[in-house]
């Protein structure tokens, strides 16, 4: 049983990294109706940042944090103002291409600037778990960190585009930008603000996974990358209730996979299950389903 | 004093011309109506006006400025409204929120006023302020997509075929609305398919055909005219 529940907590906690990067995906996608192929990749470029930050200046975790998120949301607003915003017009599958194109484009600028080498991520919390009866339930500070973090920005998130006039702009343009600009909206500003956003989020994402895998190098954000996005799809892409359920789901079922069933099948697992979920309910867990009346 | 001065505007869709060579005006405090058949060029015409697109020659002018190369948004906060055709209102937002979005360009002071006297044109909208805007019915969501762009607060409103799809009961209650909106001092640039209740309201009209203007005068004169009578009144 307790192993189960550290199963089940370690689930949670890596599931709290995906729902935050699947927020990212899910946000861009709700108002630029594209995928981000990118969106992973600016998770390893926050991580590099907040690792140079702390070991080679020494500064506080923290500020190391503040940092990765404000160059990344400088990086986000830049690849689509570059690489998306000419492509407003065009085919999907052109953005798309593009997407990995600068996928790729930061991968290997990563490995330029900062060589294909192994870094050790530093240890920003105690490696000294938190141990419960007698030891035998172990939760580490990384987790409970994790999990908080993901509490707080989904509550922020919700806040901000239920309450805020932002927040609800940014709905409308996802619904309909030709109406949205009727009401005054600026909606390449509003895409621009999601890109921010959803590139902040995935600076915090990268910080909290490298916590808990600390290996980092130019392809580190790939995998969580792709499993976000897989979370976003399976909660419902355009939906942030859906990326939070998608996320901690697929986090679950990734470590129990690989703890009761085979470490190497876990991926595959994770795959399946997608898989499975599309052909039951193709627009995901909680996507949406318009009530409408004519 | 012409509030609106639309030139000689040339428009594509690509390499389709759409509009060829269209000229009106709207006065200050009239209703104006540009009735045509489906594909005439109405709704672009609209567009071209609201910014949304962009005529290759011509120019459009409002409040004596040109408009050309100002973005959509811009145009709102100069004072032009447009109601879009199919009604376009947010569906997955509130009636309230729906109307929130109407008013942003507004300060936020002006939101609760603005939407007191929607409330007071549209009691039905206060009755279902919290809800989503998808479940309300077609007349519904006509009023709320008229009264979102009444946040505004517009010199000129463009309505894009209010009628579509409404029975004709609640024709008559929209149209009745627009009257008296012209009433309290708005100016209105009325798009229509349905000519007999355009051509009433109207100050002056314009028939559209394949995107040129065949025919214009006072709603009466057009009304009387037996080119319109035979292609939009039925006889």
């Amino acid at each position: 049983m307790l192993v189960f529940l550290n199963h089940l907590i370690n689930g949670v906690s890596l599931g709290s990294v995906y729902a935050i990067i699947a927020l990212g995906y899910t946000m861009v996608y709700g108002i630029a109706k594209m995928l981000n192929f990118a969106h992973g990749d600016v998770i390893m470029v926050g991580a590099y940042v907040c690792f140079f930050a702390v070991s080679s200046y020494n500064l506080p975790p923290l500020v190391g944090v503040a940092l990765a998120a404000a160059v990344c949301t400088a990086l986000g607003i830049l690849i689509e103002r570059l690489a998306y915003k000419p492509l407003r017009q065009a085919s999907s599958l052109a953005v798309l291409i593009t997407a990995i194109g600068v996928s790729y484009l930061l991968q290997n600028g990563a490995q330029i600037l900062w060589s294909s080498n192994i870094k050790m991520f530093p240890a920003f919390f105690s490696s000294q778990p938190i141990a419960l009866f007698g030891g035998e339930l172990k939760i580490t500070i990384a987790a409970i960190v994790t999990v908080l973090a993901c509490v707080v920005i989904m509550a922020a998130l919700v806040w901000f585009t239920g309450r805020t006039k932002m927040g609800k702009a940014m709905r409308a343009c996802s619904e309909d930008k030709a109406a949205a600009q009727l009401m005054g909206i600026n909606v390449n500003a509003t895409i621009s603000m999601t890109f921010a956003i959803g590139s902040a989020l995935a600076a915090i994402a990268g910080v909290l996974f490298c916590s808990a895998y600390p290996i980092l190098t130019p392809t580190t954000g790939a995998m969580p990358g792709i499993k976000a996005f897989t979370a976003a799809v399976f909660g419902g892409i355009g939906s942030i209730p859906g990326a939070l359920l998608g996320g901690v789901l697929l986090g679950m079922i990734e470590i129990f996979a690989s703890a009761y069933i085979s470490t190497q099948l876990s991926n595959a697992i994770v795959f399946a299950v997608l898989i499975v979920v599309l052909l039951v309910r193709p627009t995901g867990l909680l996507g949406k389903q318009v009530r409408e009346k004519v | 004093m012409a509030m609106l001065e639309v030139e000689n505007i040339h428009v594509y869709y690509g390499s389709i011309h759409a509009v060829k060579g269209v000229s009106f005006q709207v006065n200050e405090g009239e209703i104006v109506t540009l009735i045509g058949a489906n594909g005439a060029g109405k709704s672009t015409v609209l567009n071209t006006v609201s910014g949304l697109l962009h005529p290759r020659t011509g120019s459009v002018r409002f409040m004596d400025q040109d408009l050309k190369g100002v973005a959509p948004h811009k145009v709102v906060e100069r004072g032009l409204a447009q109601v879009p055709e199919g009604r376009r209102i947010f569906l997955q937002m509130t009636v309230e929120e729906n109307l929130e979005m109407g008013a942003y360009t507004q300060p936020g002071s002006a939101v609760a006023p603005g939407m007191e006297d929607v409330y007071k044109r549209f009691p039905r909208l206060e009755e279902r302020r919290r809800q989503v805007a998808g479940t309300l019915s077609g007349g519904e969501q006509q009023m709320l997509a008229m009264g979102r762009a009444l946040m505004s607060r517009p010199k000129l409103l463009m309505l894009d075929e209010p009628s579509m799809g409404l029975a004709p009961l609640l024709v008559e209650q929209i149209f009745d609305i627009i009257r008296e909106l012209h009433a309290a001092g708005t100016t209105i640039l009325l798009v229509e398919q349905n000519a007999q209740a355009a051509l009433s309201v109207a100050d002056r009209a314009y028939v559209l055909e394949t995107g040129r203007i065949s025919l214009s005068g006072t709603g009466a004169e057009l009304m009387a005219s037996d080119q319109v009578r035979r292609a939009y009144l039925g006889g």
